[in-house]
């Protein structure tokens, strides 16, 4: 399968080609080289995924291949940087997924995007970053991963700041860049502290299952713990960056401030669950070697899932509330993984992960795409700018109330199946993660349809210009999308990724699924009781009345304000600013004392070096005098 | 007469032209046909050595030769080259002709300005291929003296006391460094026979070990002077900062260079035992100007300060990589040597064309220079991300290699200091992205900015060759790693004997 170098190529120079060409080549010209790129990119990742799934299974699991691996850097005798592709079904799955969304992302921009300034720039970026975020998922060992993961960085950077002009959304990205490569730092040096103990960067080794490998750090321990749960934790702090993990989660609502299409692309759909997939692709590390951290990543999980969604229930900006919830998804996920065991039933943990990650992918990118066709429609994020919508918008509507209905957890869409078994493992492992996921599930319900009817129910808010649908090629990408939705959830996922490889057949376990359905419908009837007609005076009482509470969760509960102490007064003022004044005065100082003395000693003995002769006679025999006298008398 | 003296030679002739050129054109002649020449020379010499190396020519230095200078003392004209020589010297030839187009229209008195910016070269090549310390010494101190009238005459702000600070507190350095280069020639031969001064002789003997005690650090404080090592870096902002352009290019491009080449070859390869036993204390100090360089610069509003602070952060890894000992972080260091070489000369030569149009280097009178000038601030943005260490440029490359070096030491000293050093990655963003929001970003809030131009073809021919530079070691590093790994084998061994 050596035609899936393709993958990573043809992104490339996409890339290159817009990047230098820039505004040379006409809008739509970049916009159509970027979409057709990405369109034959769909189609290799199509065809590589049919076969790869219809190869004959070896001892009941896939094979994994690796079409291209070479040595890039060498380090050690044992360390060497590689590049390659390796696929293995979750890589596959990958790979489907982050097309399929950047492939509907990139028509959907054509409409969106249409006649803003650095058009082509835009398309440039988002060709960077499907090569990066590919490159990511096909990585052979972690160090290439670790590679594209600084790639997906900048890009994303460089697209949330797209909007160049606007002080927040420099702001935004800059904070983005610095709170995941803080994030990256512990990633980094776990990198380094568990490639020294097993001499190896390669996935392939570290996850073979065979413990020989870690035999170097039997015995080393660090402050209690053995030094691979020291790596695999720090390597999850890179993990929990991307992901937007509490506490490092304060990036991805700023975020918001790229395009619509970017947050759906990258914080939606792609680049925040690349932790997940981190923690996924080193899974039988963490597990077999590392069970301590995994219980902590569950319990890092279900807190910020439970965060988010508090949060994300008070929030007024819609793409601020699709964030929050993203997040709260991502903690689904990290749960799911965190609770999951490798075996048949016991590994069903890690294939709900998946699962989900693959489901939340289509219905979030659907919600962020649908949410930018509302916000192109009335030119603004804020909730009470919209209401009484679903007449002018008829198909937004409709595709997002299936998203809607799909991440709630409601049959037959999508995210029933995922979040179903994600809240069996749950309970599988304890009834306190299962209850408290079960709650947040109910909570979701309704955060998401009190943005739904403040959007297009409720009543109609003035506005300049009669809003009206999308044009074709930006609900196009909603049809699809939702089309998706609704059949998702009837792939046999257990047939294709599973913790160990072999066939799980998914058997809903209906107790559980009962309950989710149960709590999502009142959460949902909750959310129409309080905001359908968008007169009950409740919710401002209920805000009246927990004012303290509600005020926090509105801000977040002050974790930016956090940030911004830690960055400007400890940072710059703790630290830098000391710093710099110490060596402005005290070491330069330092030097120039040395210089003045010099200066100063010499006009001080200057006048020894008169020219008088008379003068230089007296000292002389003064000095002789001395001399004699001491040579006399000592 | 060797090839290797052509580097010598060429920027010799290069003075003599301009001696007899009359106008500006005739001296922009002279200047590009020598730059290029030396650029097609060392790309000449690197093919040559590469495919000597290939055909199995395994002799520690290639091209040697050796005329007989002084004999009573004997002193030679030696020189040869291995990798790491090569690296340098390819470094050098890319800075010196990006340097001529970056200093196209100089102004005043442009004959003087290149004559003395000749003799500078003269003393870095002369260095480079130096197997001799005398011949090494003299070129080294060729290298320093044209600064002081290159910043003094031609710099700006408070250039006299700048370019005074510099050449004094480097000059301090010389008298350590020559101090120790005595040391080492009268131990040169502890059985007895003939005092040498040439390296790869020295090297055959052991110096006993009092004699080391007393010279590495001679030797290691007077070459890391020139590359800012704290507390002896206070020369390097105000001296950048003085300087004009293509000076500050060469300067921080190529001389900086001189300090963490000669500390390895001098200090390191001739007195191993007292590297081992002594190294912690310049651990210590190195890597305070890491994290100390990065922080300092987080604060800084003068565009040359920052670039300057991060040096001292850039360069002060290089010197911790040099002291790890070990073939990778050292293979590191020579990367990160090259890589901030190209990065530094690249931020200076964008400073000082947006210096040039815009008369202020203060970030708070700037904003929005990306509508304005796009080219200039496109290439910022990319020498700012090389800096902060985006793999497919040249500092991840460096970075990494040193880090996964340095890691290699077990204990928890250098475990301590690896991970300080590492978190520099981190405070490296912060100021980048600072001055980039900063500089580049948002609207222009000073209307006379709107009427300026963007590059013209001299700078931006400058500028994309030193971007090539970037990303081709960024993209494809191997070769050269390969090349720099290889070559330190003789350092290991000394390290390990």
């Amino acid at each position: 399968m050596e035609y899936t170098l393709l993958i990573l190529l043809l992104p490339l120079v996409s890339f290159f080609v817009l990047g230098l060409l820039g505004t040379r080549l006409k809008p739509c010209v970049a916009g159509w080289i970027g979409t057709l790129v990405l369109a034959v990119l769909t189609l290799v990742a199509y065809v590589t995924a049919w076969e790869y799934f219809s190869m004959p299974r070896v001892e009941g699991v896939y094979a994994t291949l690796v079409p291209l691996n070479f040595e890039w850097l060498h380090f050690t005798q044992n360390l060497h940087l590689d590049l390659g592709i390796l696929l293995d079904p979750i890589s596959v799955m990958m790979l489907v997924v982050i097309t399929t969304v950047s492939l509907m992302v990139h028509i959907y921009s054509m409409g969106y995007m249409n006649g803003e300034r650095g058009f082509q720039r835009y398309y440039a970026f988002l060709s960077l970053f499907s090569f990066s975020m590919l490159g990511l998922v096909v990585a052979t060992n972690i160090f290439q991963m670790y590679i594209f993961w600084e790639l997906v960085g900048v890009s994303s950077y460089l697209l949330i700041g797209f909007y160049y002009t606007k002080p927040e959304a420099i702001a935004a990205s800059k904070k983005a860049f610095i709170v995941t490569r803080f994030a990256d730092l512990g990633f980094l040096i776990g990198i380094l502290v568990l490639s020294f103990y097993t001499k190896t960067f390669s996935f392939d080794l570290l996850t073979s299952g065979d413990s020989s490998i870690f035999a170097g750090a039997a015995g080393s321990t660090f402050l209690g713990a053995s030094v691979i749960s020291w790596a695999m934790a720090l390597i999850f702090i890179g993990g929990a960056g991307k992901s937007a993990m509490f506490p490092l989660h304060i990036w991805l609502p700023d975020a918001m401030e790229g395009p619509t299409p970017v947050s759906a692309l990258i914080h939606a759909a792609t680049m925040v669950v690349a932790g997940v997939y981190l923690v996924a692709r080193l899974f039988p590390v963490y597990y077999f070697e590392a069970p301590d951290v995994l219980v902590a990543i569950a319990v890092i999980g279900a807190f910020t899932s439970l965060y988010a969604a508090v949060v994300a229930c008070v929030q007024t900006d819609i793409k601020r509330v699709l964030a929050f919830s993203t997040i709260s998804q991502i903690g689904f996920m990290m749960v799911a993984l965190g609770v999951s065991g490798m075996e048949g039933h016991e590994g069903l943990g890690y294939m709900a992960s998946m699962f989900h990650l693959f489901t939340h992918a289509m219905f979030k990118a659907l919600l962020f795409l649908g949410a930018g066709a509302i916000i192109h429609a009335v030119h603004s994020n804020e909730m009470d700018r919209m209401g009484g919508l679903r007449k002018q918008l008829p198909v937004t509507h409709l595709t997002f109330l299936i998203a809607c209905l799909a991440i709630a957890g409601i049959p037959p869409f999508s995210g029933f199946f995922s979040k179903d078994e994600i809240l069996s493992a749950a309970f599988m492992f304890s009834p306190w993660i299962g209850w408290t996921m079960s709650v947040i599930a109910g909570l979701t319900a309704f955060y998401m349809f009190r943005l739904y009817y403040n959007i297009f129910w409720g009543k109609p808010a003035v506005h300049e210009h009669e809003p009206h649908e999308a044009p074709v090629n930006m609900t196009l990408p909603l049809v699809v999308l939702a089309a998706i939705t609704c059949v998702a959830g009837f792939i046999p996922f257990g047939h294709f990724v599973t913790a160990d490889g072999l066939v799980y057949d998914i058997h809903l376990n209906w107790t559980v699924a009962g309950t989710s359905i149960v709590i999502a419908c009142v959460g949902i009837a909750i959310a129409t009781v309080l905001y359908m007609k968008g007169t009950n005076p409740v919710p401002t009482r209920l805000a009246e009345r927990f004012k303290g509470f509600y005020t926090a969760a509105y801000h977040r509960f002050y974790l930016d304000e956090l940030w911004l102490f830690v960055t400007k007064r400890i940072i710059f003022g703790y630290i830098s600013r000391p710093l710099a004044w110490f060596d402005r005065h005290v070491v330069d100082g330092a030097m120039n004392g040395m210089a003045l003395v010099t200066q100063k000693v010499s006009w001080a003995i200057r006048g020894l070096q008169s020219g008088q002769v008379q003068q230089y006679a007296f000292i002389f025999l003064l000095g002789t005098l001395i001399i004699v006298l001491l040579l006399l008398y000592v | 007469m060797n090839f290797l003296s052509l580097f010598v030679l060429i920027p010799l002739l290069m003075m003599l032209g301009l001696w007899v050129s009359a106008d500006m054109k005739q001296i922009r002649a002279v200047m590009v046909t020598g730059a290029s020449m030396l650029l097609v020379l060392s790309l000449g010499l690197l093919a040559s050595f590469l495919s000597e190396r290939a055909a199995g020519n395994t002799a520690e230095m290639l091209y040697m030769a050796d005329v007989m200078w002084f004999a009573p003392l004997n002193i030679h004209y030696a020189v040869g080259v291995d990798g790491i020589s090569v690296a340098m010297l390819l470094l050098s030839s890319v800075i010196v002709f990006t340097g001529v187009f970056a200093s196209w229209n100089m102004n005043p008195m442009p004959k003087e300005f290149f004559l003395w910016f000749c003799l500078l070269s003269v003393g870095v090549f002369g260095f480079f291929i130096s197997i001799d310390l005398f011949t090494m010494f003299m070129f080294y101190e060729i290298a320093l003296i044209p600064m002081y009238l290159l910043i003094g005459v031609w710099g700006t702000g408070r250039k006299e006391y700048s370019a005074m600070k510099l050449t004094l507190m480097l000059m301090g350095g010389s008298a350590l460094l020559l101090v120790g280069i005595l040391g080492i020639y009268f131990n040169s031969a502890p059985e007895g026979g003939n005092y040498t001064m040439n390296i790869l002789e020295i090297a055959q003997n052991q110096m006993p070990m009092n004699a080391q005690r007393l010279f590495f650090p001679l030797t290691f404080v007077g070459f890391g002077v020139l590359g800012a090592l704290f507390p002896f870096h206070t020369w390097s902002p105000d001296g950048h900062a003085s300087a004009p352009t293509s000076v500050s290019m060469l300067h921080a491009g190529v001389l900086m260079k001189l300090g963490g080449y000669g500390c390895f070859r001098v200090a390191i390869f001739l007195m191993p035992e007292a590297a081992h036993e002594l190294s912690w204390i310049f651990i210590i100090l190195t890597g305070i100007s890491v994290v100390y360089g990065a922080f300092s610069a987080c604060v800084q509003t003068d565009l040359k300060y920052i670039n300057a602070y991060s040096s001292v952060s850039h360069c002060g890894l290089v010197l911790f990589a040099i002291l790890m000992l070990n073939q990778t972080a050292m293979t590191g260091a020579v990367l990160q040597m090259l890589s901030h070489g190209l990065m530094t000369a690249l931020f200076f030569a964008l400073i000082g064309m947006i210096y040039g149009r815009t008369h202020t280097r203060d970030i708070r009178e700037m904003s929005g220079l990306m509508k304005v000038m796009p080219f200039l601030s496109v290439c910022y943005v990319i020498a700012g991300l090389a800096s902060l260490g985006l793999p497919g440029l040249s500092g991840f490359v460096a970075e990494m290699t040193v880090f996964v070096g340095a890691f290699q030491n077990a204990d928890t000293f250098h475990r301590v200091f690896t991970i300080i050093a590492c978190t520099s990655i981190v405070i490296t963003a912060v100021y980048i992205l600072r001055v980039v929001g900063k500089l580049l970003y948002g609207t222009v809030a000073n209307k006379d900015h709107l009427a300026l131009t963007d590059a013209a073809w001299y700078e931006r021919l400058s500028v994309i060759t030193l971007i090539v530079c970037i990303a081709v070691i960024g993209m494809a590093p191997l070769w050269i790693s390969d090349m720099i790994h290889g070559s330190l084998a003789p350092v290991i061994e000394q390290l390990t004997k």
